[in-house]
């Protein structure tokens, strides 16, 4: 069992090496041209000219920085070695000729995503107007917009799953509009929403409460329905009300199917939100992902799209903590 | 006050048949008494109704016909005078043992103290020969330890009447008897009535002052209340050798596998006179009301 976890773990470290050398492979091959520029000796002249020595003009624009460049970092006034000791050219702000051509020119490799994303991660909540926010800032909006659909949805659906639970003739009243509106795709709701309650932020909201609702409504009233009978024999010889009965015994009862019920709906609430802001725009990570596709930082959307499955994955996490809380063995 | 807590008067329940206007008649003009303070256990084979009839004196399911009385009140519907203990344990899953007792001891008191609360169940608890490991939730209890909780639960809530449908049917033969012995103990500090189903005759002649013999179903009937006239206090090692203890476990034996058959779906039982057993046989044992011999069952001694 340890040991086959622990194999389980060496071989997806395996998977994950050998699939980002295959990426870097196939994008660096073809892409990564950091060609040297060329200069002529009187451009050379001029920057040695402010203090630069030879040898580190030849090796900055063997790194491919043009003149202009070179020169910018002449009127720094540190030699190579220096800058280098204090991280290089990248932390004075500049990108090497070779970085630059390669992000534009095609797609990005697995080293450029890690410098986007190690920019990002060390500053998330940057605000440089409205198209050009933090990572940080839009997961902000879009949990926000899904939590609050969801939390909606559970005041609205675990009483009424109590209630089609509770009552046979409920579950058959409600069922075949349970059967219709489940397949519904949430996204369909989106244009009912924007005319009904013209405004982005709350249609994107009543999306989330849409598709959250379902699975919830689903595994409440299944997990209310099947609490076993010698259960509610013991609440009916103790003589309990119907309201103690339903806190005391058919909600803890039910409540792993509950939870259950509520961690579906969550993973489909972060699938859903995605799709939803790149319709509705504005801030969010979905829309963040489709932005960054047309200003085509394909480096900076990748990162997203990873951050994306890495928030859906806590967010799965911390229901699956909370399911093994109320959790019973029988 | 009544020297019967229990009365149970021309009970019947049948189900609508597989044809339309047929009927499937369980069982049919049942008739019986418990003394209070009476231990009756109840042995019939599968199918004959036996724990319906318990589930009707819990009030669980309604009878077709008939009613019972428990304390002079009419049962219609589940409730805090009568307590059960189910086949298989039946212990909420998500509470420890001791909270399982105590929220049964809450429901009945509500207005005492936690402290007051913790102390009953413990006493019952104890009794049941429990008093370690009552933080520890059902799934890690083993089933004889589960079936204890169950007991001292029933127990705790202090009625005049107990029911219990085959509370040791899952144990293992080493486990029902020490259970057996705890139950003997719980039974006689508190002297409450117990009525008790079961499948097993031995269980039955230890535990019981009498042993209500079903006739098979559909249309089954209490043929036959044994009474056990072994003095007490019994125990499972002594009780073999009291002369007689055989004749009465031969003679419960041979009604489940000859008789049990031949009487099914007669209301009226063979005569007495047939049977030959040491025991005491009462029939009918203040049974049936329609011939007459309600509140004074003749008792007759058997040579």
């Amino acid at each position: 069992m340890n040991r086959n976890n622990i194999l389980a773990g060496v071989l997806s470290l395996v998977l994950l090496v050998v699939f980002l050398s295959v990426w870097q492979m196939l994008t660096t091959t073809t892409t990564h041209v950091a060609a040297a520029t060329s200069m002529s000796p009187a451009e050379v002249e001029t920057l040695t000219g402010k203090g630069m020595s030879g040898a580190d003009v030849e090796a900055y624009s063997a790194d491919g920085l043009t003149f202009d460049q070179i020169d910018q970092i002449a009127g720094l006034g540190l030699t190579r070695d220096e800058i280098n000791s204090a991280g290089g050219i990248q932390s004075f702000g500049f990108t090497t000729g070779g970085a630059a051509e390669e992000a534009q020119t095609g797609f990005p490799s697995p080293t450029q995503v890690w410098r986007e994303a190690s920019e990002q991660i060390f500053n998330p909540f940057y605000d440089r107007g409205p198209n050009d926010k933090g990572i940080g800032i839009q997961l902000q909006y879009s949990l926000m917009r899904v939590m609050t659909g969801f939390v909606l949805a559970i005041i609205v659906a675990v009483p009424l799953g109590f209630l089609v639970g509770m009552s046979p003739l409920w579950n058959a009243a409600i069922n075949p509009y349970v059967q219709v509106l489940k397949p519904i795709s949430p996204l369909a709701w989106l244009p009912v929403a924007l005319f009904l309650i013209k405004d982005s932020e709350q249609a994107s909201i009543f999306v989330i409460f849409i598709c959250s609702i379902w699975p919830m409504l689903i595994n409440t009233a299944f997990g209310v329905a099947n609490v076993k009978e010698d259960w509610l024999n013991i609440a009916k010889t103790l003589e309990l009300s119907r309201m103690k009965t339903a806190f005391r015994v058919i909600l803890p009862a039910a409540a792993p199917t509950i939870l259950t019920g509520m961690r579906i709906s969550i993973g489909i609430a972060w699938l859903v939100i995605v799709a939803a802001e790149m319709v509705i725009g504005g801030v969010g990570i979905g829309y963040y992902v489709w932005n960054e596709w047309n200003g085509l930082n394909l480096a900076s959307m990748i990162f997203a799209i990873v951050v994306i499955g890495v928030v859906g994955l806590i967010l799965d996490f911390a229901l699956g903590q909370a399911l093994r809380l109320i959790e019973y063995k029988e | 006050m009544s020297e019967y807590i229990v009365r149970a008067d021309l009970l019947g329940k049948s189900f609508p048949g597989p044809k339309r206007g047929e009927e499937n008649i369980v069982f049919e003009s049942v008739n019986f008494r418990l003394k209070r303070g009476e231990f009756v256990t109840c042995i019939g084979h599968s199918g004959c109704g036996k724990s319906t009839i318990l589930n009707i004196l819990a009030g669980l399911e309604k009878p077709t016909s008939g009613g019972v009385l428990v304390d002079g009140k009419e049962v219609d519907g589940p409730g805090l005078d009568r307590a059960v203990v189910f086949q298989n344990h039946s212990l909420l899953p998500w509470l420890s043992a001791q909270d399982n007792v105590d929220f049964a001891v809450r429901a009945k008191w509500p207005e005492w103290t936690e402290k007051h609360v913790e102390e009953h169940s413990r006493r019952y608890l104890s009794l049941a020969s429990l008093t370690e490991g009552l933080d520890r939730k059902p799934h890690a209890l083993s089933g004889g330890m589960r079936q204890r909780v169950g007991i001292a639960r029933a127990f705790a809530l202090e009625t005049e009447v107990l029911l219990m449908d085959e509370p040791f049917g899952a144990l293992d033969a080493l486990t029902r008897g020490s259970i057996q012995d705890e139950l003997i103990k719980i039974w006689s500090d508190t002297r409450k009535t117990v009525f008790m189903i079961t499948h097993d005759v031995d269980e039955a002649i230890l535990l019981s002052d009498r042993i209500f013999l079903m006739t098979n179903g559909p249309k089954a009937n209490i043929a036959e209340a044994v009474v056990v006239d072994i003095p007490r206090p019994r125990n499972r090692g002594d009780i073999i050798h009291y002369p007689g203890y055989y004749d009465i476990r031969n003679h419960i034996i041979d009604f489940l596998v000859q008789r049990s058959k031949e009487l099914s779906g007669s209301v009226r039982t063979v005569p007495v006179e047939e049977i030959k057993t040491a025991g005491k046989l009462v029939y009918p044992p203040d049974v049936n009301p329609l011939n007459g011999a309600i509140e004074n069952g003749s008792e007759r001694k058997l040579a």
